[in-house]
């Protein structure tokens, strides 16, 4: 009777149907960072303004959400890297660095890196079941950062962005895929490529999300046995995956057929590319049910070792405290206030003792007064290099050379023709031959050949600063050369002397230029 | 000589076992030096033969391990326990010189009840993952050992089922804006991120696991854990003086804590004695022990 009394001034008729009312509220509350990305961009030192950050923060999502693996998450480089083209797309005339300042805003906003605990609130308020309003406190993160086997941090979206993302709250993950699919098969058969595209990335996501409620039932298994249900829950939860997989899979291959096909017999160009992307998004959905499968298949070997280890060791003498049913379940369940004094009466006494540290004037005077260690100031003894001799390649030999420069000694007022030079050492060659050294007048003759060519341009200022009385110099007066090896400008070669004490250059000028005259 | 030493002797000991074995200064200063050994957390008697020496003529001579306690106790130390695998276990008791106090181990866990809470919760959760059945904290030999991302994992997967609890139940438990101290305990914890990139690439000192990764480096220093690798955040196992300290100490004053609270029942007295069946229950679906009830 006061019930039905009541009701005309009570705004809300109770706890019931304000519940759904809460759950939209948290679902826009969900929302809300995307929409506020756009009205804070105008904070940011700069014009943003022709940026679309709630795109940008809707993409981040999305690839955090395509790149999450099962064990870690999403790298952050990889992130920031794969959101750039989207955002260079909508400001492409502006530069690079400001691109990739948009990207990491955008992120760190989503992680809501300023909080001390990254993540966003929404305030709310619901009636009680005495009619009692009371406001609430809403508690989400989109983004959240997670450790790594390696140490690093990682990206994972969290439930509630994978239900903005997909649009989809409160429902089924399994019904929701298999739905997804069905109407994946529907849309190909009609020829329809771009929603099936669509259901297809909605099917990825799901996919994800199924391999996150697995990878934590797991997780808690290593942790504790007792606290998983081995008996009938988990192996229940393995055997209706690997089912749920085995399904998959087929399925999904039958997909992958119909859209090669579909991708192969297209003749529109569009309808190509959207097959062979759709075709790459089920190729990544059979990799990610291959993983879970193999994490499933590691499960059982997982439960027995941890069993061997935590339920067949040799009961104890005495019993100690359950610290976990007795002090830390219980703890959490109480109200911040009260869980306060467990926790302290705890720490003073389990986190062991201090020395009280305080300084001696004496131990620091002495310290202060100690001179530093001398160090080494020869380094660690260096290793013998250990040298092996190279094999002698040179073309001439010793004798050839000596030989060559013995013919090219010409005296200062007597220059030559090449031609001449050239018989001569071919003669003198030869005779090297028959003493038994090597080489013959060719080789000879070829070394003389080079010497005179590199004389045409002779190295003045070299010899000049260095002090050298002599300088071989060649010069092309027009004659050909005729001879059966070489070819060109029958060269005068000849020798200038320098005056190294008189450093008078134009004399030395004079000097090559009379005796090539 | 014999006055001096009736002076030393604790007033509860028998009369009788002084009389025979005079105490010198000597022993004084071996039974104060015992006790410094004691206080080096990090000192094994294995490793120092002067301090295995002196733990064996505690545990052989009575009146020098009663004389080592008395020193002990005036001093402000409880004494756990005298053997040689844990050396002289001592701990600081209340308002010792020697107590660590929660502001000079986080300066902003003495001004935020919530960081005040999760650094208290932090060390519980390593005893608890340290010491997962009440036989492992028992058991003189058991070998604990932890790592800073499971101990994360661990209180997470507590709160995520307490959430899910509460939301089988039908329960809201989002807190009253107004009533922050009456946001559920598991929200806290579950509420503050994970881990978080910082410029430095230092571990974010606020997030969970930074939390967790001062408790246990902090235990280290205590001789409480030693680390044996840098996986998972950082893996450590216990010593045998965590194990004492968990199971003697801090153990029971959590609970006895929590009884007056009235949260567990007082089922003969002594809540370290709970049934391991009870217990067992309780653990498989993560429960609270008065819930069974």
């Amino acid at each position: 009777m006061t019930a039905i009394a009541d009701q005309p001034t009570r705004p809300a008729p109770g706890p019931a149907a304000d519940e759904g009312l809460a759950r939209r509220l948290k679902a826009l509350a969900c929302t809300a960072p995307l929409h506020d990305l756009d009205s804070r961009k105008v904070n940011l030192a700069g014009e943003y303004a022709s940026y679309t950050m709630a795109e940008v923060g809707l993409a981040a999502i999305d690839l955090v959400t395509l790149n999450m693996d099962f064990d870690t998450g999403a790298d952050r480089d990889i992130v920031l890297a794969r959101l750039l083209p989207r955002i260079a797309a909508q400001n492409p005339g502006r530069a690079t660095a400001e691109h990739e300042r948009v990207a990491r805003w955008v992120l760190e906003s989503l992680i809501n890196v300023g909080s001390v605990d990254r993540g966003f609130r929404a305030v709310y308020g619901t009636f009680g079941p005495d009619g009692e309003y009371t406001r609430r406190d809403y508690d989400f993160k989109l983004i959240e950062e997670v450790p790594g086997q390696d140490g690093g941090v990682y990206l994972r979206t969290t439930d509630e962005a994978v239900n903005v993302l997909v649009g989809a709250l409160d429902t089924d993950v399994t019904s929701a895929q298999i739905a997804a699919e069905v109407k994946l098969e529907v849309l190909i058969r009609r020829g329809r490529l771009a929603d099936a595209q669509l259901a297809a990335e909605q099917a990825r996501y799901r996919t994800v999300q199924y391999a996150e409620t697995l990878r934590r039932a797991l997780e808690a298994t290593r942790r504790n046995v007792r606290a998983v249900d081995w008996m009938e829950t988990v192996p229940d939860l393995i055997d209706e995956a690997l089912d749920h997989i085995a399904d998959r899979y087929r399925h999904e291959n039958a997909i992958l057929t119909n859209i090669r096909k579909a991708r192969d017999e297209s003749v529109d160009g569009e309808h190509k590319r959207r097959a062979a992307e759709l075709v790459d998004i089920v190729k990544d959905c059979i990799r990610r049910h291959t993983q879970l499968q193999t994490r499933l298949l590691e499960a059982g070997p997982l439960f027995r070792a941890e069993q061997d280890r935590q339920a067949f060791a040799a009961p104890a003498a005495r019993s100690g405290i359950d610290l976990y049913g007795q002090l830390l379940a219980p703890v959490l369940t109480l109200p911040l206030g009260d869980a306060t004094r467990p926790t302290d009466a705890f720490f003073a006494r389990a986190t062991g003792l201090r020395t009280p540290v305080s300084v001696r004037v004496a131990d620091l005077v002495d310290l202060l007064l100690t001179p530093p260690v001398e160090r080494e100031h020869l380094g660690a003894e260096l290793p013998e290099p250990d040298l092996v001799a190279t094999p002698d390649d040179s073309r001439f030999s010793e004798a050839q050379l000596e030989a060559a420069l013995d013919l090219l000694d010409l005296p200062a007022d007597a220059p030559r023709r090449l031609s001449g030079l050239l018989a001569d050492a071919r003669s003198r060659g030869a005779a090297l031959g028959e003493d038994g050294e090597d080489g013959d007048g060719e080789e000879l003759a070829y070394l003389v050949a080079l010497l005179a060519v590199h004389a045409a341009s002779p190295p003045v200022g070299t010899a000049y600063r260095q002090g050298e009385e002599r300088l071989l110099f060649a010069v092309d007066d027009g004659t050909r050369l005729d001879d059966p090896g070489f070819g060109g400008a029958d060269l005068i070669v000849g020798s200038a002397l320098l005056d190294a004490v008189g450093m008078a250059a134009d004399r030395k000028d004079a000097k090559g230029t009379g005796a090539a005259g | 000589m014999t006055t001096t030493s009736e002076a030393w002797t604790p007033p509860e000991s028998e009369p009788a076992a002084a009389g025979p074995a005079p105490i010198s200064p000597a022993d004084v200063a071996e039974a104060a030096r015992l006790v410094s050994f004691g206080l080096q957390a990090k000192l094994l008697p294995a490793r120092d033969a002067e301090y295995g020496e002196l733990v064996r003529r505690y545990r052989e001579d009575p009146p020098f391990g009663r004389l080592a306690d008395a020193v002990a106790t005036g001093m402000g130390l409880v004494v756990l326990e005298v053997s040689a695998r844990a050396g002289m276990a001592v701990a600081a008791a209340e308002d010792s010189v020697f107590a660590v106090r929660m502001g000079d181990y986080s300066r902003r866990a003495a001004s935020e009840s919530t960081d005040r809470f999760l650094h208290g919760l932090a060390h519980l959760a390593v005893a608890a993952l340290a010491f997962p059945r009440p036989e492992d904290l028992a058991d003189d030999g058991y070998l604990g050992r932890v790592t800073v991302n499971g101990v994360d994992a661990f209180v997470r997967q507590a709160c995520r089922r307490l959430e899910e609890r509460a939301e089988a139940e039908g329960t809201n438990t989002d807190p009253a804006s107004d009533a922050p101290g009456l946001e559920a305990a598991w929200r806290v914890w579950a509420r503050r991120s994970a881990t978080g990139a910082t410029k430095d690439a230092r571990r974010l000192a606020g997030s969970t696991t930074g939390i967790v990764s001062k408790a246990v480096s902090f235990l280290v220093d205590s001789g409480f854990l030693q680390k044996t690798s840098d996986d998972s955040g950082g893996t450590y196992r216990t010593t045998a003086r965590y194990q004492l300290q968990v199971r003697d100490l801090a153990g029971g004053a959590a609970m006895a804590e929590l009884l007056d609270l009235g949260v567990v029942p007082v089922s003969d007295g002594t809540p370290t004695l709970a049934p391991p069946d009870e217990s067992d229950e309780l653990v498989a679906d993560a429960g609270l022990p008065f819930h069974a009830l």
